[in-house]
């Protein structure tokens, strides 16, 4: 019961995530910025303005931290992928932050502003306040948030140190060093010179108020992480417990495959038949989402072209570009497609045939092609009607175009164009 | 003869490549992970590297990284069509993607090709780059040159995709080889270096679909 509703959950509602590709710090402007559909800059700009004005932009900045999940727990892809990835065969998803170097350079620039303004402005009117911020940031981070520590390792899992220092090497992060180091030492050096009592009140109250604030910081994320993990896990199970089956099943018919393969030993169109098809599944299975049949244009074209390949052993390779659901209209392209491939296979003799799909706005259009025989469309004899009753007259009838293009020993393409909307004469 | 070095986790395909190959180039090396990948590489500098993109230890890309600006031109080799496997691996500086499954002959033709300095355009790579530069973009934020296709782009784009030979795509638009050439390593340029947000955004906007 509970299951059901958390399994559906990402897919129903628009949830704001910190950006996993796109950070400097933690990933939170560009997140929102991509969850309110604006550009990042304003966001980042917004975060750095409210920062300085009274640091209501380093508190909202943390608590977004805290409580948005970065995307990396809504990536889902095939199984194939993840195990490469798992296996260190794949590089790691972009890490900007692989870079530290950033935010130990403004970290140090953070520290030099605060003593420099104490110089000016007498001691712990800044610094306690920020320190506890800076103190809260560095907990939430540790506690928040392993993905992102995971990206300053380098591809094989160690940390690299001059990475982790100097993040790429670019002037700008050098010059933020360098920046820091030298507002350290000067305030450092006004601090000693001008050193003066503190209010021993003032720093009781502020120790208190420290305990308290600090039990909260440690807690709070430890709280909220048990709640969104204990979700997460929920979900995870019923993916890999659906992912179980699959495998299940594949595994199955490829015992299945294997066992026909030896029995056709004999046969080599039947072998490579039956190799064919079985790699198409292992391979849709491993790399790509799994599109369940009949929902979208291309999952439907590339049923039927493995209905295809399956009945006359060719090797049907479909490409697609754009995607739309299938609709009554779409059901006349899909069997001409059909017939068309059925076709190439038949007469083509080369045993490849090449479908291509482009699905714009305005309508679908498909391009079957091979390179085989060909023959000259004027001399189709009329008892072989197949084409011009099946694709073209078809096509026609419901709204939609087709078009023959052949000639002996050139190949032959049919191009089929339907128009999503009936079109106004 | 172009000397070619054969990178992919896998000895059994290693072998099969090279069988399929024959006499056609020169295998210098074999390299079964990124670090021996690299050493090869530097020790024989080849003038082309057939380059897995799932490899221990990072990946393709994490070889073409570490050996940073080089000569040596790289051809993706890979068992999966997963769309930012492959859009990954060509900004990471190959020159080509083509899946395993392709032909002893055209494997031949494409590795001459990279050699050369071409770009070799799987179609489902077209799709891939169709996809990835269709639409409508917002005008502010963006390199014009390097963030839509030409219209003529768009046309050799299409006509790799649905199945057409160089040549062929050269007859269909009435241009020479050496301008459809020109027109992919254009595409290849474009697909590499733009900063387009859409292209990066693609791969991981496509997963949630």
């Amino acid at each position: 019961m509970m299951s059901t509703m958390t399994s559906t959950l990402p897919h129903d509602v628009r949830r704001a995530t910190r950006d996993s590709t796109d950070t400097y710090l933690g990933g939170v402007a560009s997140g929102l910025a991509r969850h309110l559909g604006i550009p990042v800059l304003w966001v980042r700009a917004g975060f750095v303005v409210l920062a300085a004005l009274g640091g209501t932009g380093v508190a909202f900045y943390a608590g977004l931290w805290l409580v948005l999940p970065s995307d990396d727990r809504f990536s889902r892809e095939a199984p194939g992928l993840e195990s490469a990835t798992r296996g260190g065969r794949r590089p790691r998803p972009a890490r900007r932050f692989a870079d530290i170097g950033p935010a130990i350079a403004v970290a140090a620039l953070g520290l030099g502003i605060v003593l420099a303004f104490e110089a000016a402005f007498g001691r712990g009117a800044l610094f306690w306040p920020l320190a506890l911020g800076v103190v809260g940031i560095a907990l939430i981070w540790r506690q928040a948030d392993e993905a992102q520590r995971e990206r300053w390792l380098d591809t094989t899992g160690r940390i690299d140190p001059v990475r982790a220092l100097f993040g790429r090497g670019t002037w700008a992060s050098y010059a933020r060093l360098v920046a820091g180091g030298a507002l350290i030492v000067a305030g450092l050096g006004v601090f000693a010179l001008t050193s003066g009592g503190l209010d021993v009140a003032w720093e009781i109250l502020l120790a208190g108020l420290l305990g308290v604030v600090g039990l909260a910081i440690t807690l709070g994320p430890w709280v909220f992480r048990l709640a969104s993990d204990l979700a997460d896990e929920r979900a995870e199970r019923v993916r890999s417990q659906e992912r179980a089956d699959l495998a299940a099943h594949l595994h199955d018919s490829v015992l299945q495959t294997l066992a026909l393969i030896q029995k056709n030993a004999a046969d080599p169109t039947a072998v490579a038949r039956l190799a064919r098809s079985q790699e198409r599944d292992l391979r849709g299975w491993l790399f790509n989402e799994p599109a369940p049949e009949g929902t979208s244009v291309a999952a439907a074209l590339r049923a039927v072209s493995a209905e295809v390949e399956d009945a006359h052993g060719v090797a049907v390779e479909v490409v697609t570009v754009g995607d739309a659901p299938v609709g009554e209209r779409l059901v006349p392209l899909l069997h001409a497609t059909r017939e068309a491939v059925a076709n190439a296979a038949r007469h083509a003799g080369t045993g490849q045939v090449d479908v291509y799909a482009e699905t714009t706005a305005a309508a679908v259009e498909v391009y079957v092609k091979d390179r085989g025989a060909g023959f000259d469309p004027e001399t189709v004899a009329p008892d072989r009607q197949g084409v011009r009753g099946s694709i073209i007259d078809r096509m026609r009838r419901h709204g939609g175009a087709a078009e023959v293009r052949s000639s002996p020993g050139d190949g032959t393409e049919v191009v089929l164009r339907m128009p999503l909307e009936e079109e106004r004469p | 003869m172009t000397s070619v070095v054969i990178v992919d986790d896998h000895a059994m395909f290693r072998r099969g490549v090279r069988a399929e190959l024959g006499d056609a180039v020169d295998v210098v090396a074999e390299a079964e992970d990124v670090d021996s990948a690299v050493r090869a590489i530097r020790e024989h500098t080849p003038d082309v590297v057939l380059l897995d993109v799932h490899l221990p230890g990072g990946g393709g890309v994490e070889v073409m990284r570490r050996l940073g600006v080089t000569d040596v031109r790289f051809l993706a080799l890979s068992v999966s069509d997963a769309a930012e496997d492959v859009i990954g691996t060509i900004r990471g500086g190959a020159r080509g993607y083509v899946t395993k499954t392709i032909t002893g002959p055209e494997l031949v033709a494409a590795i001459g090709r990279v050699a050369d300095g071409d770009a070799v355009f799987s179609p489902r790579l077209a799709g891939f780059v169709l996809d990835a530069f269709a639409g409508s973009i917002e005008v502010a934020s963006v390199d014009e040159d390097l963030d839509r296709l030409t219209e003529r782009e768009r046309e050799v784009m299409r006509l790799i995709a649905r199945g057409y030979a160089y040549k062929e795509v050269a007859k269909e638009l009435f241009i020479s080889i050496k301008t459809v050439e020109t027109h992919m390593s254009s595409v290849l340029r474009k697909l590499q270096l733009s900063s387009r947000h859409e292209l990066t955004r693609w791969a991981s906007d496509r997963r949630l679909l």
